[in-house]
């Protein structure tokens, strides 16, 4: 018999509300299997089991908050006998879909509501006006701000810059795109984030974790894909088992990870997952990005805007789509030159992109 | 298909792919990606929902040409399977 708990869904979540259970009691469940979805101040994150089994008995109402660790459900392996029942009643906060959003849209605190009974729309709103707003009232920014205050904190950055002619590797895709129909289109981040892949391979150091005094090089490689929301706001999602993948799988995953981080349907493994981040300024950013590396990561990869560039080549000058390629490093698992060759393999993977298929 | 029925095609597209956005801040010569902040992603999701109803493929060589919603419209209008 095991306990399901509610999951830490990144370094900073304390707390996220059970919305919706997707199996039952009795239900059968294999590794992996989704069976829940919790809000969280990130959106709607899907949630994974870990191992087989039944689920015995569903311990959390659906729409109730819990803090991280709070039992769920008892799942029982198929071995085991029913267990004996259980008294403990778990605290929760009861109140409506609509008046939970509306506390959290407005920066109320709906517990200090429970103790005046009924938590309905008016109640949040009346409380609403009696509370000033802050500025950071809006969850999203709260947990970002805890987590690069840790970063900041704990982590002694160092950071590296390298120039990257991007022309042969465009120009390469160009070609590879033109005998391709339009949903077959690789795009350039696609691209990227495979080449970074295929650096870090060379050089794994830089993937994986800072834990307990100690660096843990990990051998997967689920690169977290910073992917900014319509509405405002960074979610750094993993894009699991990214070592395995070609050029083609990059894009499909990639684009899949995307359309689902904008419509709030993330798992619970992409969330907690990555082994190092990912920065790509796309075509709309700045020229370079000095990141703040998420623990326990130790790297971050930042790529910038791609532009006409003066470039100097053999004895001519010429112009080159250029890309300013960053690392940021925590100098506890690494040193500039392990950084410095990463960012010499990217270079030199960029150089020949027939070699990325 | 009218120019008029495939610059609503077009507006459809970008609503649907970006729900923040209305109808009016779509200024027809302004472009596209920098004035709605559309991303390389969302863009080929918007071309490629065109397509889907349009039957005309926007090769990369040619996004110059749909840079806004008037560009756009006059080129789906010009490339149109007869």
């Amino acid at each position: 018999m095991s306990n399901f708990v509610m999951p830490s869904l990144g370094a900073d979540m304390e707390s996220a509300v059970l919305m919706e259970w997707l199996v039952k009691e009795g239900d059968h469940v294999t590794k992996g299997q989704v069976v829940a979805e919790v809000e969280t101040s990130k959106g709607v994150i899907e949630i994974e089991v870990f191992e087989e089994g039944i689920i015995e008995k569903i311990l959390i109402k659906e729409e109730t908050e819990c803090t991280v660790g709070t039992p769920l459900a008892y799942i029982r392996t198929a071995d085991e006998k029913p267990p004996q029942e259980t008294t403990e009643e778990p605290q929760r906060i009861k109140a409506s879909p609509a008046a939970r959003r509306k506390a959290k849209e407005m920066g109320v605190d709906i517990a200090s509501l429970a103790a005046t009974g009924e938590i309905n729309l008016a109640n949040v709103e009346k409380l609403a006006v009696q509370t000033p707003k802050l500025a950071t009232s809006d969850g999203m920014r709260q947990a970002i701000a805890k987590a690069m205050s840790r970063s900041n904190a704990q982590i002694p950055h160092y950071y590296l810059s390298t120039s990257i002619n991007m022309t042969p590797a465009l120009a390469w895709l160009e070609n590879f795109n033109a005998n391709r129909t339009i949903t077959q289109r690789i795009l350039p981040a696609a691209l990227l984030i495979r080449a970074v892949v295929k650096a870090l391979k060379e050089v794994p150091q830089l993937n994986g974790f800072w834990e307990d005094n100690e660096h843990r090089i990990s051998e997967s490689i689920h690169p977290g894909i910073a992917i900014a929301l319509r509405k405002g706001g960074l979610i750094t999602p993993a894009l699991m088992n990214a070592h395995e993948m070609g050029l083609d799988e990059t894009m499909h995953a990639l684009g899949d990870l995307i359309t689902r981080t904008r419509s709030t349907k993330l798992r619970n493994s992409e969330m907690t997952q990555q082994t190092i981040t990912i920065t790509n300024l796309g075509d709309l950013g700045v020229e370079s990005v000095l990141g703040v590396i998420y623990p326990p990561q130790v790297a971050l990869v930042g790529l910038g805007r791609i532009m006409d560039a003066p470039w100097a080549q053999e004895d001519t000058l010429c112009v080159r789509k250029v890309m300013q390629a960053t690392l940021a490093g925590d100098h506890r698992a690494t040193d500039g030159r392990t950084g410095g060759l990463f960012l010499e393999k990217l270079n030199h993977i960029l150089q020949n992109p027939q070699e990325l298929l | 298909m009218t120019q008029e029925e495939i610059k609503k095609a077009i507006i459809g597209q970008i609503l649907e792919i970006a729900p923040d956005i209305e109808e009016h801040d779509i200024v027809a010569d302004k472009n596209l990606q920098r004035s709605l902040e559309i991303d390389s992603f969302d863009f080929l999701k918007i071309l490629t929902a065109l397509n889907a109803i349009l039957g005309v493929e926007v090769p990369e060589k040619d996004y110059a040409k749909v840079d806004t919603l008037e560009h756009m419209t006059q080129y789906f209008v010009k490339n149109l399977p007869q």
